[in-house]
């Protein structure tokens, strides 16, 4: 490694908070009945926490560019592979297939 | 003064170290692309013989030489053991490894260690795959995809199938993790994007799909796993599980899959035709951006499988629109290697021969898929042995083919010899032959409505079935010429030059085998790939 990048522990603290935080909104999202957009309310905490976790506890937001882009690229993919999935679910006739 | 390692050939014991452990504990890029190279053969050889026999089955409706639970195994371990064995790490962990460096004039991979674990994951899933057949309820008879809620009900072995293929899968993540890394830090200071052999841009096509597309594959057989031992309803539907979300799941990795299969296969025929053409590659720029965008667009055609399924109509059309979309960027290829050879100085070698038949028979098999992904035809033919030819077509006529051709370009340069060239062509001629018979049969019968694997089939279809597997019969004769012809290789004196074929990628510029040690230091020149002005024949 030619750099180390030491976290404040106070920074990791409020990171762990707001993680725990969202994991709140999750759980009171799903006891409200917002249809499919439950799932896409799941879906944008998920996400939120995700990036969280990637940018501080994975270090990624004092990586170099290259890097950042070669994530952000994975998570367009995936965002790609579950919106497309939702052609089919979204749309899918009542009473199931 | 250069060390034994850098002249040494890599076939021979390093100065110090040999035997067995030598090879299977090699850090060497071009050692481990050699262990995957007899692995993937020697599954090849497997799913040969349980083809052959599958074929032998159908020759007559009825009981011919199995049962029908045997028949289900015997489709599903073809399967498995073709795709997951032999076809997704063929090319690229075999050829890819020895000569991805040696393209680009690098050491070796980024990361040499990983790559000798990727050989032994992809070992441990084979022998796990091999295992799942002689233990638990018997072998698995789900075929290849483990469709459910039947691969959750069945008593047959599908939990350690599952887990193998979930193992093999991370063989193939890192090795395409390798490449990438590789790709973008190991090229020679003079290796610009624009000087890379349309070689290297297939596996570094092939590399993104592994890497993103393969972890869904694992996931899916991991929730397989879980809800075959815990019970939970995650897929079925009695369960209150959505057996549709399997299939998303499964063709998310699967179709790409095919791309894994396909698009090292178009790299190894874009390097051939320009040599053998004596002429720079049409269109160089085209090709290696329809490479990324056949990876791209690729990835999100998944649900045409599932036409029938059930899914939204919504979603049959977006899907049936992007499938036609997949095939502007394999068009250009095509195209592209056709205009290279318009006007060229052709030597037809056999690595051009086995080119040629890639274009043919991965035209037919692409030009067919469209027939499969326009939703209104697809109803008719899904799941019909319209399906089977399309996919072997593309998968054997071009991958296959694909590899073929690699062998006869390549297995000079890797083993110093030169392989018999007239039973090299005589196999060409029997190949072809052999395989239009086995397949070209089962567009007919598939059009008129023969399922796939069925175990038995009305009288009707008896004479597609018998003029199939008598095609089988002349495939296998092919096969066998081929590799006697090849054979040669492997004894005698090594008298192959640096540059038997007069190509002009970096991999020819070395000794012929190429030595332990290769590119210590970067070549101080590195020359456009398919200019062969100067570059004379050595062989």
């Amino acid at each position: 490694m030619t750099h180390k990048h030491i976290m404040p522990f106070g920074l990791l603290a409020k990171i762990w908070l707001a993680l725990l935080a969202l994991t709140g909104v999750t759980v009171g999202v799903a006891s409200v009945d917002l249809g499919y957009l439950n799932v896409l309310a799941a879906m944008a905490v998920a996400s939120t926490k995700a990036l969280l976790v990637v940018l501080f506890f994975m270090h990624l937001k004092y990586e170099n560019r290259a890097l950042g882009a070669f994530v952000i690229l994975v998570f367009v993919i995936l965002a790609i592979f579950i919106g497309f999935t939702f052609f089919d679910v979204a749309w899918r006739p009542e009473g199931g297939a | 003064m250069p060390s034994p390692g850098e002249t040494v050939p890599f076939l021979d014991p390093y100065p110090g170290r040999s035997g067995i452990l030598s090879w299977i504990f090699s850090t060497d890029h071009k050692r481990i692309g050699m262990l995957y190279l007899w692995s993937i053969l020697t599954m090849f050889a497997v799913g040969v013989v349980i083809g052959v026999l599958m074929r032998l089955e159908l020759i007559a409706p009825g009981r011919t030489i199995m049962g029908a639970q045997t028949y289900n195994a015997m489709f599903t371990l073809h399967g498995v053991v073709m795709i997951f064995l032999f076809v997704i790490p063929g090319i690229p962990a075999a050829f890819g490894n020895i000569l991805l460096p040696l393209q680009i004039g690098a050491e070796d991979v980024s990361f040499p260690r990983l790559n000798i674990f990727s050989w032994w994951l992809y070992l441990t899933g084979a022998a796990l795959a091999v295992t799942s057949l002689f233990t638990g309820g018997g072998p698995p008879d789900t075929g290849w995809t483990f469709y459910v809620p039947f691969s959750e009900r069945t008593t047959t072995n599908v939990s350690l199938a599952v887990v193998a293929v979930f193992i093999l899968g991370f063989s193939s993540i890192l090795t395409g993790l390798n490449f990438i890394t590789t790709i973008h830090r190991l090229r020679a200071p003079k290796m610009s994007w624009g000087k890379l052999p349309l070689f290297v841009w297939s596996l570094y096509a092939t590399a993104w799909i592994q890497l993103l597309a393969t972890p869904v594959l694992g996931i899916t057989v991991a929730l397989v796993f879980i809800e075959r031992l815990l019970g939970i309803g995650l897929f079925d539907p009695a369960r209150g599980g959505d057996p549709l979300l399997y299939q998303h799941l499964f063709w998310i990795y699967s179709h790409p899959a095919v791309y894994i299969m396909i698009v090292p296969a178009m790299g190894v025929v874009s390097d051939i035709i320009p040599a053998f053409a004596r002429k720079s590659i049409f269109g160089y720029k085209a090709i290696a951006v329809s490479s990324l965008a056949i990876a791209f667009a690729g990835s999100l055609v998944w649900a045409h499988h599932m036409f029938t399924s059930g899914m939204s109509d919504t979603a049959v059309m977006v899907f049936s629109f992007l499938t036609f979309v997949v095939a502007i960027p394999s068009a250009i290829k095509v195209f592209n290697w056709v205009a290279t050879l318009y006007k060229g100085s052709i030597y037809l070698e056999p690595p051009l021969l086995f080119s040629l038949g890639f274009i043919f028979l991965f035209s037919a098999g692409g030009l067919t898929g469209l027939v499969l992904g326009s939703a209104g035809t697809d109803i008719h033919v899904h799941d019909t042995y319209f399906v089977v030819a399309h996919f072997h077509y593309v998968i054997f006529g071009g991958t296959g083919f694909g590899l073929f051709a690699a062998m006869h370009f390549w297995f000079p340069k890797i083993f110093g010899r030169m392989y018999d060239r007239k039973l090299a062509n005589a196999s060409w001629y029997l190949l072809i032959g052999g395989f239009n018979m086995l397949y070209f049969p089962m567009f007919i019968i598939g059009l008129m409505g023969m399922p796939r694997r069925y175990y038995d089939y009305l009288p009707m279809y008896q004479t597609g079935h018998m003029v199939s597997t008598v095609g089988s019969w002349v495939l296998v004769a092919g096969l066998v010429t081929m590799f006697w012809g090849l054979s040669k290789c492997f004894h005698g004196p090594r008298t192959v030059g640096r540059n038997p074929w007069g190509a002009a990628t970096l991999e020819w510029t070395l000794p012929s085998p190429p030595p332990h040690l290769t590119f210590l230091d970067p070549p101080d020149e590195v020359p456009s790939p398919y200019s062969y002005e100067g570059v004379k024949r050595d062989d």
